[in-house]
């Protein structure tokens, strides 16, 4: 059918948009089509990724409900990280912009995108943020998403890793009622680890196997950010994520994408 | 609720196909929502009531179709159908799994009515 949109047309209707005689005037066309909805916003999270790799920058897309710890996770882990390596942070807020300012105060760029109604970060705000940010002179950028278990996992933003903190409050249910976002987890952090104690219903091993069930092996390692700090492992395996080796290329000319 | 953004590329898709087959309506539109998605086809027909007002959809009827969803199994080969919060193989019962189908959310077709003269061309 037409040549400018790639459809086709099938055996059923073909006569119809041929102009059958017997049609009125005008005629129904069905045009099959095979298009992720999603393609415009993965088209920009591809580009944001050819950024991120340009500078060789390793870019973390962090997720949660509301309030599992976050952005106190990032202010101990820029307290702890920023002597070796160059951070900064995207902050996803529904309105205020408290979590930038809570990690500026950490003395680290960060840009605050505030997404008014919108529960989740997309590829597009991301791209304009990115100008805000020094990109050549960093190593590591974090992107801390809009407190919600749901819309987040539906946007790539271009980030290398995915990480979703659960909470030792939140139950050891939430794999099994949030498997989108879970099974889009490259790690689970099981967060504010000093509560697991308080906590003794979250059991640790039944999250685990909620996760099994997903189809992953997405490796789960605990983490306190506030008190006493317990960050070993969560340090270890960002270090192990900036020491890996990640592809330099060339950064291509974003192809007409309106909103950008 | 992500829906309406989602809504709105589906638009903006429609009304590109519409455009390019100089179509003067959009009749049925019909999408794929996997329930690995994460969009929730309720949702989404509700946004799409709001979404298409004032566009070239805006008589358009939405269908929607949901897949079951299908698992590949990494260790023993089989094919097989599975929940959401279970993608395990039913046959070994492994968790090295694959989804084969089930987390698309993807445009398959969109009825046009489209003047004679341009489905001559065709
Ligand atoms: N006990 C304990 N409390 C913590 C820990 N981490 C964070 N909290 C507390 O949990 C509350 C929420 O922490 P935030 O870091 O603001 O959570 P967030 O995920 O960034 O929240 P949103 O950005 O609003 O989604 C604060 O009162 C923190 O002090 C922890 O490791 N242990
Ligand atoms: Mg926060
Ligand atoms: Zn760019
Ligand atoms: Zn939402
Ligand atoms: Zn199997």
């Amino acid at each position: 059918m037409c040549q400018t949109c790639g459809c086709t047309v099938t055996a059923g209707n073909a006569h119809l948009a041929a102009g059958d005689s017997h049609a009125r005037p005008g005629a129904h066309a069905t045009v099959e089509v095979l298009q992720d909805l999603l393609a415009a916003n993965d088209r920009v999270a591809a580009h944001n990724r050819e950024h991120f790799d340009e500078y060789g920058v390793l870019a973390i897309n962090l997720m949660s409900s509301p309030g599992a710890g976050k952005t106190t996770l990032l202010e101990a882990t820029i307290r702890a990280l920023r002597d070796r390596y160059r951070i900064a942070v995207i902050e996803g807020d529904l309105e205020t912009d408290n979590d930038a300012a809570r990690i500026r105060a950490q003395g680290v760029p960060a840009v605050q995108i505030t997404t008014g109604t919108a529960c989740h970060l997309d590829a597009h705000l991301v791209h304009r943020a990115l100008h805000d940010l020094p990109l050549a002179g960093l190593d590591l950028l974090f992107i801390e998403n809009v407190g919600n278990l749901v819309c987040p996992a539906s946007f790539d933003l271009g980030q290398h890793v995915n990480v979703v903190l659960l909470c030792a409050t939140e139950g050891d249910d939430k794999p099994a009622k949030y498997p989108v976002m879970f099974r889009a987890a490259d790690l689970v952090v099981l967060s504010k680890a000093d509560l697991l104690g308080v906590m003794d219903d979250f059991d640790a091993a039944r999250a685990e196997a909620a996760l099994r069930a997903l189809g992953r092996e997405t490796p789960v390692i605990r983490a306190a950010a506030r008190r006493a700090p317990a960050l070993d492992a969560w340090l270890g395996w960002l270090e192990q994520q900036l020491t890996a080796p990640r592809a330099i290329a060339p950064l291509r000319p974003l192809q007409a994408t309106a909103g950008v | 609720m992500h829906e309406l953004s989602v809504c709105q590329a589906l638009i903006d898709e429609v009304a590109r196909i519409a455009t390019s087959c100089a179509a003067r309506t959009v009749g049925r539109i019909t999408i794929e929502v996997g329930q690995l998605s994460g969009v929730e086809p309720e949702l989404l027909a509700r946004a799409f009531e709001i979404a298409r007002a004032g566009t070239c959809a805006a008589q358009a009827e939405l269908s929607i179709a949901v897949p079951e969803i299908v698992v590949h199994c990494n260790d023993c080969g089989a094919s097989s159908s599975a929940r959401p919060n279970r993608l395990l193989c039913a046959s070994c019962g492994g968790y090295r799994t694959r989804v084969l189908e089930g987390d698309g959310l993807r445009l398959r077709a969109v009825e046009l009515d489209v003047p004679e003269a341009h489905a001559a061309l065709h």
